[in-house]
C-alpha cells in the first residue's frame, strides 16, 4: 500500500509560524491545555510530575484545584465533564498517584466520560528498573482507557495530547492517559500549533446510512408495542431535543435508563422512567412485552436485562449506538445502525415526516396506563421512628428544582435518587452507572460545582460511600466549592444489607456502619459523627432525625452559599427499593414490593 | 467452533502487542497462533492471529479489535482466497541408519536441512498446517528432540493488498 492510503483524523493544518517559542515539556503541556480551552484541572503533585507544577502555579488561564486524594482528582474530572459536556482533565504523579487514579479511570470507561488523565512519570532513563514511584501506568490502564500514552519527548507533547482530547472527547467518549516521564517535562523543544494528529485507525462513524434509516422507520410504523429505550448516549450526544421531537412525532413510549435519567423530561407524559433491576413496573414490563425496541444510545446492560434469554421475546430491535461493538454484543439487533444518537435521530424523524405514516398506539398506551395506575413508584413509611430515606431524596429534589445538579454515591441512595427526583433536563443527573464506584459522589459533585457554578449541586451520599472520600470537602471549602452534601445515613452498606435480607436469610454479616443507629448490643454508636466532621472541614454541619425538621435543614443548605453544607440525615435502615428484578431471572418477575409480583397481562 | 485466520494492520507503536493480547484474554477470546512483523510501509505492522470463535463472537472480537486506535485495518482470510504458511525448525535425532530416510523424508516434504551434526539434524520446513503435521508424524519415530515453530502467517490471494480490502465487521 501507498502511504496516501493511510487515512489522516485530521485536514492538512496551515504551517507553524516560522519562529515558534522554545518550551519545556512542561510549558509545553500547559501551553497545549490553553489552546484546548481548558480551564480548570483537578490534580495533586509528587516528584515525577514536579516540572510541570512549577510551570502550572504561574498559569491565569488554568485554574488548578488541589484534591486530598488522587481518586478525588479523577471522579471530579469526570463531575466536571458529565455536569457540563466539556472535557474533564486530572493529574497525578508516577506511581501510587497513577494508580489512585485507577478507580475513576475505569469508571470514566465504564460510562464513557471524557476526560484527559496526565500523569508524570519516572526518567526516562531509568523506566524498567523498580525506580522510586516507578508503575507501568500505562500498562495497567489499559484495559480501562479508550487509549492511553506514553511521551518521553517534550516535541511530542502538542500533537500527543491533542490527540488525546480528540479521542476522548469524540466518538464514545472515554478517559485517555498521558503519562509524561520527567526528562520530557524538563527538556525544551519548539512548541508549534497547531500539531499534526496523525490517527489513522481511528475513525468513528457519526452519520449513519439512509438506509438503515428507513428500515427503522418502517418497523416503527409498523410496530403495534414500540418503545424507545434510551441510553446515556443521548445526552452524551446532546440530543435531548431530537429525542422529544421523535417522542411527540411517534407518540411511543420512553424508557430512560440510570444513565440517561433528564434525557426527556420526568413530567412528559410519554417517560416510563427507568427500566431495569429497580426500575419502574411500566417501564420494565413496556419493554419486555413490547414488538419494537427502538435503543438509541443504550448498552442492554445485565442490570436493565434481567436474563437475557428472557429479555423482551417478542421484541424486534432498532439498536443505534456511536459503537459499533456495542450492537449485537448483548442482543441481536434486526436493524443495526451506527451513528451519532443526533444526527440518527434527526434522519429518522425526517424519513418518518415524509411518509406521514404513523401507528395506532392506542391499545398499547391502554395496557401501560393500567401498569402506570396499578403500580405508581412509591414507599412504605418506616416505623421505626426514623426518617423514611425516600421522602428526604423526594423533598431534595422538590426544594432545588430541575435546574440543580444531583450527584449521588452507589447503592440503595442512588436508585432512590433515580427514582424520586424528577429530572426535567439532561446533565442534572449524575453517578456512577457502569462501575458503581461507590465515593463517586463528594468528588464528582465538586467537580460539578467548579463546571457549574451557579448550580446548585447535591451530592446525595450513603454513609458508606461518603467515608471513602469525604477528604474533598477540604478541597470544597479551601477552593471556595460550596457543594451540598446530604447524607442518607441508615448506618450500614443499605444495598448489601437489603440483599442480605432478601437472599440470605437476613444474615447482615459486616453491613452495620455504626455511623448513628444503636448497634448489635444495643450500644449507641456514631463513628464517625457527620456533623463534627463536615464542622472540622470547615463546612456547616446538620444533623435531621424528625421529618418536621427535614425541608428547613434543605433550605438552609441551599441558602448557604459561603462553604460545604452536610446533613447528617438519620433514616430508617429497613427501607428497601423498590421494585425489584431479582438478579438472574427475567424482567417478567419485577417485584413491585417484597413478595409482590404484578399480573402478568390479560394475554 | 471453527477457526479464523485474522490479519491486523496496526500502527508499529510501544504496547501494541500488549493492547491486542490483552484484548483478546480480557474478552476470553482463545489465540491458537500470533505472527508480528513489519511491512512494506515503515512505522506499519502485520499482525496474523488465527483464533478459535463461532461466527457471533468473531463478530465482537473484530468490533473489539477495530476500536483500538492503532488498529488501521482488520480482514479475516479464508483458506482458500489466502495463502497460509507455518514455519518449523526442527531438531531430529540421527544416526547412520536413519540419515538416509530423514534425508529423503526431506526432499520428499521439499523441506531443507540447515545444520547437521553427528547424532542430529536441525530440518526447516514451510507449509500449510496439513503439511507440517504430516512431516512431523514421518519424524516422530526417529526421534524429535525440539521443535520451534512460527505463527501461521497468511496473505491474500490476487493483487489486492490488505488495505484495498473490505474491512471486517
Amino acid at each position: 500500500m501507498t502511504a496516501d492510503a493511510v487515512p489522516t483524523a485530521l485536514a492538512p493544518r496551515p504551517p507553524a509560524p516560522a519562529d515558534p517559542p522554545i518550551l519545556t515539556g512542561s510549558g509545553q503541556i500547559l501551553a497545549t491545555l490553553e489552546k484546548l480551552g481548558v480551564t480548570d484541572v483537578f490534580g495533586l503533585p509528587g516528584g515525577a510530575i514536579m516540572p510541570f507544577y512549577d510551570e502550572l502555579m504561574a498559569s491565569t488561564a488554568v485554574r488548578h484545584i488541589l484534591v486530598r486524594h488522587e481518586q478525588g482528582a479523577g471522579h471530579a474530572a469526570e463531575g466536571y465533564a458529565t455536569a457540563s459536556g466539556r472535557v474533564g482533565v486530572a493529574i497525578a504523579t508516577s506511581g501510587p498517584g497513577a494508580t489512585n487514579l485507577v478507580t475513576a479511570i475505569a469508571d470514566a470507561y465504564m460510562d464513557s466520560v471524557p476526560i484527559i488523565v496526565i500523569t508524570g512519570q519516572v526518567f526516562s532513563t531509568v523506566m524498567g528498573t523498580d525506580a522510586f514511584q516507578e508503575v507501568d501506568i500505562v500498562g495497567i490502564t489499559m484495559p480501562i482507557t479508550k487509549h492511553s500514552f506514553l511521551v518521553t519527548d517534550p516535541a511530542e507533547v502538542p500533537a500527543t495530547l491533542a490527540a488525546a482530547y480528540q479521542i476522548a472527547t469524540s466518538g464514545r467518549p472515554g478517559p485517555v492517559l498521558v503519562d509524561v516521564t520527567k526528562d520530557a517535562q524538563q527538556n525544551s523543544a519548539p512548541f508549534l500549533w497547531p500539531p499534526k494528529v496523525e490517527l489513522p485507525g481511528y475513525r468513528p462513524v457519526t452519520k449513519a446510512h439512509g438506509k438503515q434509516i428507513r428500515a427503522a422507520a418502517e418497523l416503527l410504523v409498523g410496530a403495534r408495542k414500540p418503545v424507545l429505550y434510551v441510553g446515556g448516549g443521548v445526552i452524551k450526544a446532546g440530543a435531548s431535543p431530537e429525542l422529544l421531537e421523535l417522542v411527540e412525532l411517534t407518540g411511543a413510549p420512553v424508557v430512560t435508563t440510570l444513565m440517561a435519567r433528564g434525557a426527556l423530561p420526568d413530567s412528559h407524559r410519554a417517560n416510563l422512567g427507568m427500566p431495569g433491576m429497580h426500575g419502574t413496573v411500566p417501564a420494565v414490563l413496556a419493554l419486555q412485552e413490547s414488538d419494537l425496541i427502538i435503543s438509541l444510545g443504550a448498552r442492554f446492560d445485565d442490570p436493565v436485562t434481567g436474563k437475557v434469554s428472557e429479555f423482551a421475546p417478542g421484541a424486534k430491535v432498532v439498536h443505534v449506538d456511536i459503537d459499533p461493538a456495542e450492537i449485537g454484543k448483548i442482543r441481536a439487533a434486526d436493524v443495526p445502525i451506527v451513528g451519532d444518537a443526533k444526527d440518527v435521530i434527526r434522519d429518522l424523524i425526517g424519513v418518518l415526516r415524509e411518509s406521514g405514516a404513523s401507528a395506532d398506539l392506542g391499545a398499547w398506551w391502554e395496557r401501560i396506563e393500567q401498569l402506570r395506575a396499578d403500580f405508581p413508584l412509591g414507599y412504605t413509611e418506616p416505623d421505626d421512628g426514623l426518617l423514611s430515606p425516600q421522602a428526604v431524596i423526594a423533598r431534595i429534589g422538590e426544594l432545588s428544582g430541575p435546574e440543580a445538579v444531583y450527584v449521588a454515591g452507589v447503592g440503595q441512595h442512588q436508585m432512590w435518587s433515580a427514582q424520586f427526583i424528577g429530572y426535567e433536563r439532561p446533565r442534572a443527573w449524575l453517578n456512577s452507572g457502569g462501575a458503581g464506584t461507590m465515593g463517586y459522589a463528594v468528588p464528582a459533585a465538586m467537580g460539578a460545582k467548579v463546571a457549574e457554578p451557579d448550580r446548585t449541586v447535591w451530592a446525595i451520599d450513603g454513609d458508606g460511600c461518603f467515608q471513602m472520600t469525604n477528604q474533598e470537602l477540604a478541597t470544597c471549602t479551601i477552593n471556595d466549592i460550596p457543594i451540598k452534601v446530604a447524607i442518607i445515613n441508615n448506618s450500614s452498606l443499605g444495598m448489601v444489607r437489603q440483599w442480605q435480607t432478601l437472599f440470605y436469610d437476613g444474615r447482615h454479616s459486616f453491613t452495620d456502619l455504626n455511623t448513628g443507629h444503636l448497634g448489635a448490643e444495643g450500644v449507641s454508636r456514631m463513628i464517625p459523627d457527620f456533623v463534627k466532621l463536615a464542622e472540622a472541614y470547615g463546612a456547616l454541619g446538620i444533623r435531621v432525625t424528625k421529618p418536621e425538621e427535614v425541608d428547613a435543614a434543605i433550605q438552609l443548605a441551599i441558602e448557604t452559599n459561603d462553604r460545604p453544607v452536610v446533613i447528617d440525615f438519620v433514616v430508617s435502615r429497613d427501607a428497601m427499593v423498590w421494585p425489584m428484578v431479582p438478579q438472574g431471572v427475567g424482567n417478567s418477575q419485577v417485584q413491585y414490593a417484597r413478595a409482590a409480583a404484578p399480573t402478568w397481562g390479560e394475554e | 467452533m471453527t477457526t479464523h485466520v485474522l490479519s491486523l494492520l496496526v500502527e508499529d507503536r510501544p504496547g501494541l502487542l500488549t493492547r491486542v493480547a490483552g484484548l483478546f484474554a480480557r474478552r476470553g477470546f482463545n489465540i491458537n497462533s500470533l505472527a508480528v512483523g513489519t511491512t512494506e510501509v515503515p512505522g506499519l505492522s502485520r499482525i496474523t492471529a488465527v483464533i478459535d470463535v463461532d461466527q457471533l463472537p468473531l463478530e465482537q472480537v473484530t468490533k473489539q479489535l477495530n476500536k483500538l486506535i492503532n488498529v488501521i485495518k482488520i480482514v479475516e482470510l479464508d483458506p482458500v482466497g489466502s495463502v497460509q504458511r507455518e514455519h518449523l525448525l526442527i531438531k531430529v535425532r540421527v544416526d547412520n541408519a536413519s540419515r538416509s530416510q530423514i534425508l529423503e523424508a526431506v526432499t520428499l516434504f521439499r523441506a531443507r536441512v540447515v545444520d547437521v551434526a553427528t547424532d542430529a539434524l536441525v530440518i526447516e520446513v514451510t507449509g500449510d498446517s496439513g503439511k507440517v503435521q504430516a512431516f512431523l508424524r514421518v519424524l516422530e519415530p526417529y526421534g524429535i528432540k525440539e521443535i520451534a515453530q512460527s505463527g501461521l502467517l497468511a496473505i491474500g490471494r490476487g493483487p489486492k493488498s490488505i488495505s484495498e480490502r473490505a474491512l471486517k465487521s
